[in-house]
């Protein structure tokens, strides 16, 4: 069973009137149907260049495999 | 380097001399199924760490995303019949396994739960025309869903695999080739010189390209995937500079899903670290089920793919021009165009003969013709 907070797929935030209002005529005729579509296209643009990065790295032993590797397909020198 | 989808490289492998299977249910994956595995295990589904939970297939379905907003277009599915599960319940481990890829994985099943075929086809083909494969295909489906996440044990080396690099291997790769865009090109045919012209152009642009082919269940009448392979190669040798272009395999069904399979399409070349994605006329469409540029029209939706989609439209020799053009350049009519029709291509190679030079490379030519059979029958 599923509870109620697993269900609520959306959140009410707050900006101020002046800004919504200016978003709002922006908005007429384009392809955003509200201005909650349009704030959550943008935070979801502004988002995806600030997550953080995971470097993954091989063991030394596992370099070495790799590296060969791809010597044998010509792909490095 | 291009963040992995989801922010982390996933890694679901599991050292085989710590795990002790014995007294585990054991059950049979299909093919499709286990390259699913596999591309989960080996990051290539990135962040998908399992089978998705009854929760996400329906954002999934309705809003094209995971429920932590992440971009995801394909559900991801482990079907089975009820009778074969019966003694399994949500909690469990089990074994599931394959013999031809030689994929032994567990699952820690979170969930077991019913789906609705009819709404799964429709939203993600948005047909339920049974003459669509991948509608047949969602109708060939078992009635239960299991979710939950994996653990790749083992699985086998097979035919092709000197061509089969990880995310983890394309990312050392291009690090160590200094490149930092890094176009993707997706195919499943033999290259053309229409296909050359986009690649090309593209590469002009970045630091190198990943050619990408599909090897996996195809259609009758297709290229095999030896040919195809085979013919890159001989492209590649001829016509590419060593330092500016790779390929690799990737093995996955194709599921006809047109613009949601583009976004899909997109997001596995981003975890395998590439920068940019070609989308072309029609990407991973079939019969006349979407519009010609509705895989690229789907782009718009997702602000926060990570991935530059390069958009290609139509294009063709112009004899006036005398070169490939498309209809962004070319102001000459229609019958000075020849278009590159990989369906003639096909009947003139079946006929054992050669190709204009104007449509394929002749050496490619060459090389598809060495083959005895080169179409799947």
């Amino acid at each position: 069973m599923k509870n109620e907070k697993e269900d609520k797929k959306f959140t009410t935030i707050s900006i101020p009137t002046p800004l919504a209002e200016k978003i709002k005529k922006r908005i007429k005729g384009t392809g955003f149907t509200s201005l909650s579509s349009y704030v959550t296209y943008v935070l979801r643009e502004i988002i995806s260049g600030t997550t953080e990065e995971h470097e993954e790295a091989f063991t030394k032993e596992d370099e070495q495999k790799v590296r060969e590797r791809l010597r044998a397909l010509g792909y490095l020198d | 380097m291009i963040r992995p989808h989801g922010g982390e490289l996933i890694d679901r492998h599991i050292k085989k001399e710590i795990i002790d299977t014995s007294g585990l249910p054991e059950f049979t994956i299909n093919i499709n199924t286990s390259e699913d595995v596999l591309n989960i295990a080996n990051g290539v589904f990135s962040p998908l760490r399992g089978f998705l939970s009854e929760n996400d297939l329906q954002n999934v379905l309705s809003e094209k995303r995971l429920t932590n907003d992440c971009p995801w277009t394909i559900p991801i599915l482990l079907d089975f019949n009820k009778k074969d599960i019966n003694n399994i319940k949500e909690g469990d481990t089990i074994l599931i396994t394959n013999k031809e890829s030689g994929v032994k994985a567990l699952l820690d099943v979170e969930e077991i739960y019913k789906y609705n075929k009819k709404t799964l086809a429709s939203k993600v083909y948005r047909t339920d025309d049974i003459n669509h494969p991948g509608v047949a295909n969602v109708n060939n489906m078992k009635e239960m869903l299991l979710a939950g996440k994996i653990s790749l044990i083992d699985s086998k080396v097979r035919e092709f695999d000197k061509y089969n690099l990880k995310p983890k291997e394309t990312r050392f790769l291009f690090k160590e080739k200094g490149w930092q865009e890094i176009v993707a090109f997706q195919t499943r045919n033999p290259p053309h010189i229409g296909h050359e012209y986009v690649q090309k152009t593209a590469l002009t642009f970045v630091d190198g390209i990943f050619i990408n082919p599909i090897i996996g269940k195809k259609k009758v009448g297709d290229f095999r995937d030896d040919v195809i392979l085979a013919s890159y190669e001989t492209l590649m040798k001829y016509y590419y500079l060593k330092e500016r272009a790779v390929m690799s395999i990737l093995r996955t069904s194709m599921k006809y899903a047109g613009p949601r399979e583009a976004i899909h399409h997109a997001i596995m070349r981003k975890n395998f670290g590439c920068t940019h994605f070609i989308v072309g006329r029609d990407h991973a469409g079939v019969g006349n089920y979407y519009g010609p540029y509705d895989a690229h029209d789907i782009f718009n939706e997702f602000p926060d793919l990570g991935i530059v989609p390069l958009f290609f439209r139509s294009f063709s020799r112009c004899t006036k021009c005398g070169s490939v053009v498309n209809d962004k350049i070319c102001p000459h009519d229609q019958k000075y165009h020849i278009n590159f029709s990989g369906k003639k291509i096909r009947e003139i190679l079946k006929s054992g003969k050669i190709p204009s030079e104007d449509m394929i490379r002749k050496e490619v030519a060459e090389t598809i013709l060495k083959f005895k059979k080169p179409f799947v029958e």
